[in-house]
Formats: structure tokens, C-alpha cells, sequence
């Protein structure tokens, strides 16, 4: 069963073209890659999933929905950039927003405590709750970031760029964490660490204005093709720009 | 440290008997202070204080329309604080839309609310009829005219925001730390961010009335930002917050009607004396 089917998506900012007629399918319980240069749609690609961005046009569904309609059911990783590492806010507190529900006002209620306390365990962090957010490492940070993505009690996980910003020796915890979530729910990653693809995909979308899969291990020939290709779509970008054509598809 | 004699305190206390106004001074600077420790902490962790600035300076149009219908159209119900509270609103709400619509002309728009807000009430002042307004109350501030029905209001609107804060304290936490997530659990994060706006533009009118429109700012800023300086997680800086706003307002009240100073510029001055001690005492630390 598909728990991703992508057809004919285009989108764009303004006149910008991001991704240009691209088409994917993800099954139940797998584990996918998302990589691609700088500027090839890779974050764009995950929005969409997520549903804070909307088709220009295709269809894109998640679990079943129209993407955005089951964004609940998704938890999502961001990048270490997007939020501040020094806001002053414990550790609970911060899982505890993946219980976060429209109506709900007030305290959270004990079942929700409870399923904060269980993801911060599932990510080797039991016992830091009431520890200060700014005073974690910044893989323990990240770990925490997961924690609170699995408190949604989500059915696909989505990650972007988790290992940035973080070092060598807390990269091994991030990789042993995210193995053990494998096995029981779809991945899908975003990432330019090589060595994180290797180890938990099982294959690999490479974005860059068009969507290929490639099976694992990737070739060094595809690799230097999948990365040399944002230089040569800048290029292309820049010679259509002079010549005042927007509509061209890109490099491959 | 500026040390109050025994004798001057007493002469103090017995002023608060006797006298109304310091009374009322007195109890408005207390009942204000969670209010200030609160939403200050939000806007000092958020990073909004010059939202907070163009909301306190926009507030001056509505002051100055509610006094001009108030004595040109004899419109009576129509009070500053009235116009005060209307204007602080309406910023709140228009300054949020502009930064979640178009986040790259957020500054040139927040800065033309700012000025464009006071010019409007310099206008609406101008053409009122009647005697001069003190506009300098306004601008600078002068708790001494701090009457009781302010303290009756300050009361109500401090009410109404720790009961609103106290409902959605985890999810105006959790927009200001990460909106996309909040968004992702179906939760609007614009609905929030425009709340905490409006809140802290309840939150201006009421420092309006102690420190003026100019040194509002730092009321709102210093307490919680001294806060942050000690304390790491949020409940723990806004106890602490409205513990020094609490310090500076009634201490600020008391010293400097005995030495004889401007209550407003005097709370300001002692509560940047702090900040910057705090500040170099965690470099030492």
C-alpha cells in the first residue's frame, strides 16, 4: 500500500519554478532518502507533504488525503535552524506540543503527559523533563525534537536535514534512534549526509526541479550527477533568464 | 542603594492613608505588575518589543479621538482609556496581519504605524475644543493621576488577560517557539500570534498610564528581561518578572515621592540599573 502518491506536481514561488512535473510513490514502511543540491525543491518537497504548501498542480495525497488533511498523522523533524535553541522551556514542555489540539484549552491531561513521557523515553531521553531545553546538546536537542514529532503518535515521520549542526559522536546516537523507529513506521528523510542515507534508506529520491529513485548503495557517478546538477541548473537558469524564457524543464 | 529613613516611611504610609491618589498609584502599580510579568516574558522571548513600541505609540490616536468626540460630540462614554484600548487592538491586529502576509515589509509598515498613530492623535488634539489636554501625561506618563476607576480597569483588563493567557498558556508558548509546528497540528498560529498581539497591546495601555507612551516600552521589556538573565524556563522568569515588576512599581513609587522625582522616568532608570547589573553580573559569573 502507498502511503504517499505524487502525480504531474508542479509548484513554484512567484515565477520561480521549484519542482516541475514530478511524480513519486512511497510504500508503508519505508525508508526514504530525499536528497538533491541546494535550491532543488528538497524542503519544498517536504511543505507539500505537509501541507503547508499547496500544488500549483498534480495531485499529491498522504495516507490516503489530499496532503494537509492528514498532517496529524505525520511528525515532522525540523531543520536545528528553524527554532531557537536557547527559548526557556523545558524539555516536556516541548514534546508535550506534539498533544497540542484545536479545542483543547488549559492543562494537558495526564494521558498526554503520559505519551510525552514515553517518546522522550523511546528516544533515550527518560529523565530529562524537566530539564532546560538550552541546556541540552544539540543532538539531545534533536533527540527531543523527535520526541515530541513521535508524541503525535504519527503513522510516517518526516525529517529535514536532522544531522546539520550536529557533531560526528552524537550522530551515531541519531542514527541508532532513528534505526529503531525503522521498523515501525515510514521514513521519510531529508538529508546531504551520505553516510545517514546509507545507513537508513532504502532508497533514495534525488530532487532537483524533477524527482528520480535510485536504489541503494548510490554510485559515485551518480552521486557527483545528482550534485553537479545544481551548478549546471543554475546555469541553465541564469541562460534562460537572459534569454526571457521561464518555461524550460530542467537538467535532465 | 538609596536607604529610606524610618521616619520618611511612616510619613510615607500615613500619605497613603490620607491621600487618595498616591493610594490608587500604589494599588494600580501592584494590581498591573502580573500582567506586565507575563506578557512582557512573552514578548522578550518571542522578540517582539518593537511591536510592543509601535503599539504603545499608536495608541496616542485613539486617546486623542476618544478625548476629541468625547468634548466636540459630547459622545461621554467615550473615555481615553476607551480610545486607548480600541487604538491598541486595532494596531495589534493590523501589525500581526502585516508580518504573517508580508513578512519583507514588516519594519517599513510597523514603522508608519508607529508615527502614523501618534500623528492622528496630535491632529484630534489639536481640533479639540475646550481647554489644553496634558499632553505631556500621556506622553511621559504620571501615575499620580492614576484615578480609581483606573484601578478598577486595570483590574478587569488584568483579569481578562491571565485568564485568556492561563487558557492558551501552552499553545501561545508553542507559536512562539516553533509557528510551523503548531500549524501542523492543526492549530491555527495566526490566531495565536494576533491573540498575544492584542494582549500585549491591553498590556501597553495599561503602562501607558505609568510610564507614558516613551518609557512604556521599558516596563514591559526590563522585568523580563532581567528574568531571563536568572531564570530558564517561562513560568520561572514570569514569576520572577512580576516579582521586580511589583519592586520597581511600588519601591519606585515610594522612593522617589520621597526624594521628590518623576515616579515614570524614575521606575525606568532604576529598572535599566538592574538590567545592566544583571547583565554584567552573569558576564562575571
Amino acid at each position: 500500500m502507498n502511503v504517499v502518491s505524487c502525480s504531474n506536481l508542479s509548484f513554484g514561488y512567484g515565477k520561480a519554478r521549484v519542482l516541475d512535473n514530478v511524480s513519486f510513490e512511497v510504500a508503508e514502511g519505508e525508508s526514504l532518502a530525499i536528497i538533491g543540491p541546494n535550491g532543488g525543491g528538497k524542503s519544498t518537497l517536504l511543505k507539500l507533504l505537509l501541507g503547508l504548501e499547496t500544488p500549483e498542480s498534480g495531485t499529491l495525497e498522504v495516507l490516503g488525503n489530499p496532503a494537509g488533511r492528514s498532517r496529524r498523522k505525520l511528525g515532522y523533524v525540523p531543520q536545528a535552524m528553524r527554532y531557537d535553541p536557547h527559548y526557556p522551556i523545558s524539555t516536556l514542555d516541548i514534546v508535550l506540543m506534539g498533544r497540542l489540539d484545536r479545542l483543547g484549552v488549559g492543562l494537558f491531561s495526564k494521558k498526554c503527559r503520559a505519551v510525552a513521557e514515553e517518546a522522550l523515553s523511546s528516544v533515550h531521553l527518560g529523565g530529562f523533563e524537566k530539564r532546560p531545553f538550552s541546556s541540552l546538546s544539540g543532538g539531545e536537542r534533536q533527540r527531543v525534537m523527535i520526541a515530541r514529532a513521535l508524541a503525535c503518535e504519527p503513522e510516517m515521520l518526516l525529517l529535514d536535514e536532522p544531522t546539520a549542526n550536529i557533531d560526528l559522536s552524537v550522530e551515531e546516537q541519531f542514527i541508532e534512534t532513528l534505526a529503531a523507529l525503522r521498523q515501525s513506521m515510514t521514513i521519510l528523510l531529508v538529508t546531504h549526509d551520505l553516510e545517514l542515507v546509507s545507513e537508513l534508506g532504502d532508497s533514495v529520491l534525488c530532487v532537483n526541479r524533477r524527482i528520480h529513485r535510485h536504489a541503494l548503495p548510490l554510485s559515485g557517478d551518480t552521486i557527483r550527477e545528482i550534485y553537479s546538477g545544481s551548478r549546471r541548473v543554475e546555469h541553465d537558469r541564469q541562460t534562460r533568464h537572459r534569454h526571457g524564457d521561464h518555461s524550460a524543464c530542467a537538467h535532465d | 542603594m538609596v536607604i529610606i529613613p524610618p521616619a520618611l516611611m511612616t510619613e510615607f504610609f500615613e500619605t497613603i492613608r490620607d491621600v487618595p491618589v498616591i493610594r490608587y498609584a500604589l494599588l494600580a502599580g501592584i494590581v498591573a505588575s502580573p500582567i506586565f510579568g507575563v506578557v512582557g516574558t512573552f514578548v522578550v522571548t518571542r522578540r517582539i518589543g518593537y511591536i510592543a513600541a509601535a503599539i504603545a505609540h499608536s495608541i496616542l490616536g485613539g486617546i486623542g479621538a476618544a478625548i476629541y468626540f468625547n468634548r466636540a460630540h459630547d459622545i461621554t462614554w467615550l473615555t481615553p482609556m476607551l480610545g486607548a484600548i480600541f487604538a491598541s487592538i486595532i494596531s495589534a491586529l493590523v501589525i500581526g496581519w502585516v508580518s504573517l502576509k508580508f513578512r519583507e515589509r514588516e519594519d517599513t509598515i510597523i514603522s508608519a504605524i508607529w508615527a502614523g498613530g501618534m500623528a492622528v492623535g496630535l491632529l484630534f488634539l489639536f481640533h479639540t475644543p475646550g481647554k489644553g489636554v496634558n499632553l505631556e501625561s500621556y506622553i511621559f506618563g504620571n501615575i499620580l493621576l492614576t484615578s480609581k476607576s483606573d484601578v478598577i480597569a486595570t483590574c478587569v483588563l488584568g483579569a481578562i488577560v491571565l485568564i485568556v493567557v492561563g487558557l492558551f498558556y501552552h499553545k501561545l508558548v508553542a507559536v512562539c517557539f516553533d509557528e510551523e509546528f503548531v500549524r501542523l497540528r492543526d492549530v491555527s498560529s495566526a490566531f495565536y500570534y494576533l491573540l498575544l498581539l492584542v494582549l500585549t497591546g491591553i498590556c501597553m495601555v495599561l503602562l501607558v498610564r505609568v510610564a507614558g507612551i516613551v518609557l512604556s516600552l521599558a516596563l514591559i521589556i526590563l522585568p523580563a528581561a532581567t528574568a531571563c538573565r536568572f531564570a530558564r524556563r517561562m513560568w520561572a522568569i514570569m514569576l520572577t518578572a512580576i516579582g521586580l515588576s511589583m519592586i520597581y512599581n511600588a519601591g519606585g513609587l515610594i522612593v522617589s515621592y520621597q526624594l521628590d522625582q518623576p515616579t515614570g522616568p524614575f521606575i525606568v532608570v532604576s529598572a535599566s540599573a538592574v538590567y545592566g547589573l544583571s547583565f554584567f553580573y552573569r558576564r562575571l559569573k
